[in-house]
């Protein structure tokens, strides 16, 4: 591959900020401090993904990886911090110099292994057969063009509902685990007005990105991930429900991906297709009831799960 | 020095950095960040694995399994937070 030297220190560039940030978070002893240093290295490598011409999984990084998972830790580190504070936190045991060094030995011992194998399984022999060309072949009959969209809902659509199904039952790992942190106090008025705009217009968007999925970067987790964020939005300006209805409505609505997703797969195997065989004519309506279920399930999944428990 | 192999190998630093830290250090949470390090840098092998430069379209098979897998590791980090915050509330015997 012909490697331009500008775009080689573009590369090395973004790749060394990539692991400094990496670096800075691991090594970081204070908590929140470490957690908003992960949220950058997230965001950083959304960013290094776009630059790789995957921008579906960039936007996923940044909204899901990046912003939902570093909200989730810094409610923890949040916590953390304050019994430090206080001197409730029990002490750590620190580990040996010797550990420390050795395991440093080791894990660089691994890495160089790592790359070894990487470097000789790309540059030996010849490039094997990949299933890119049999996936963009038939994207055209899978019923959506973006070809991100049609590998996750039609040739592995049976991955996703699997996936939809982990999320679940992570929730409900939660819900039994006890109540629900303390609410936020109640938002002063700046944060009320930027919240009154901020909610809609992720709902909104919400619902663009699930329409353009079939032909753009986006889809169901992308807007899913905005439906989650404007649930974390609402909690911390007090709300303690995090925008979610009660605990019956919320059930209804976390099991409605996985629900949806399984009964149009059970209906195309009575019809005679096969489980989750879509026929190329009605594929897109398809995936598109599928997409508006799990879209639905994991705004809520999301925002249940930063609310972290069943509310007292 | 071609573009996956530069992305690749900043993505096994990554999860070699993510691994000595997981072994390291003892707080949940530092472990959790770890973990998730080392995920992030799992992810990049895979897209780095998946560019095949400008003139064609990338790999997209990988970009789904990558897509699923951000998603599995914020489930398992929301549980892994609410078990550690539940061991930290008390010692309960129930």
């Amino acid at each position: 591959m012909i490697y331009d030297l500008w775009l080689l220190i573009f590369d090395l560039v973004l790749l060394g900020t990539l692991l400094a940030l990496a670096v800075a978070a691991l090594s970081s002893p204070e908590p929140r401090r470490a957690v908003m240093l992960f949220i950058a290295f997230g965001l950083w490598l959304s960013l290094v993904w776009a630059r790789l011409r995957a921008p579906d999984v960039a936007l996923a990084e940044a909204a899901i990886g990046a912003g939902l998972g570093g909200a989730l830790m810094l409610a923890a580190a949040r916590r953390q911090a304050r019994e430090a504070q206080q001197g409730q936190a029990l002490a750590v045991e620190r580990p040996s110099p010797l550990a420390v060094w050795g395991l440093a030995f080791g894990s660089l011992i691994a890495a160089a292994a790592l790359l070894w194998v990487y470097y000789s399984t790309l540059h030996g022999g010849p490039e094997p057969e990949r299933l890119a060309d049999l996936a963009l072949a038939r994207v055209p009959e899978s019923g959506v063009t973006n070809p991100v969209t049609s590998v996750l809902l039609n040739y592995r659509a049976y991955d996703t509902l699997l996936e939809l199904g982990v999320l679940m039952t992570a929730l409900l790992g939660i819900w039994s685990l006890g109540r629900a942190s303390a609410p936020f106090q109640p938002a002063g008025p700046a944060l009320t007005a930027m919240v009154a705009w901020v909610v809609p217009l992720l709902i909104l968007t919400a619902g663009y990105m699930l329409w353009i999925g079939a032909s753009a970067p986006g889809g169901a987790f992308q807007a899913g991930a905005l439906l989650g964020a404007a649930g974390v939005i609402l909690r911390l300006a007090g709300d303690p429900a995090a925008g979610l209805p009660g605990e019956t409505a919320q059930r209804w609505l976390v099991s409605l991906g996985v629900a949806v997703f399984a009964l149009v797969g059970l209906a195309l195997m009575v019809a005679g297709l096969g489980f989750l065989t879509y026929p190329p004519d009605q594929a897109k309506w398809l995936i598109l009831a599928v997409e508006s279920a799990a879209t639905v399930a994991i705004g809520a999944t999301l925002a249940a799960a930063y609310v972290g428990g069943r509310r007292a | 020095m071609s573009a996956p192999f530069l992305y690749g190998a900043a993505g096994i630093i990554l999860f070699a950095l993510g691994l000595w830290s997981l072994l390291v250090h003892g707080p949940l949470l530092r472990r959790l960040i770890a973990l998730n390090v080392m995920g992030g840098g799992v992810f990049h092998i895979l897209i780095a694995v998946a560019y095949r430069g400008d003139a064609q379209a990338p790999d997209p098979v990988p970009h789904a399994l990558v897509l699923t897998g951000i998603v599995v590791a914020v489930s398992a980090t929301a549980l892994a937070l609410a078990l550690g915050r539940r061991l930290d509330s008390g010692d309960g015997d129930d």
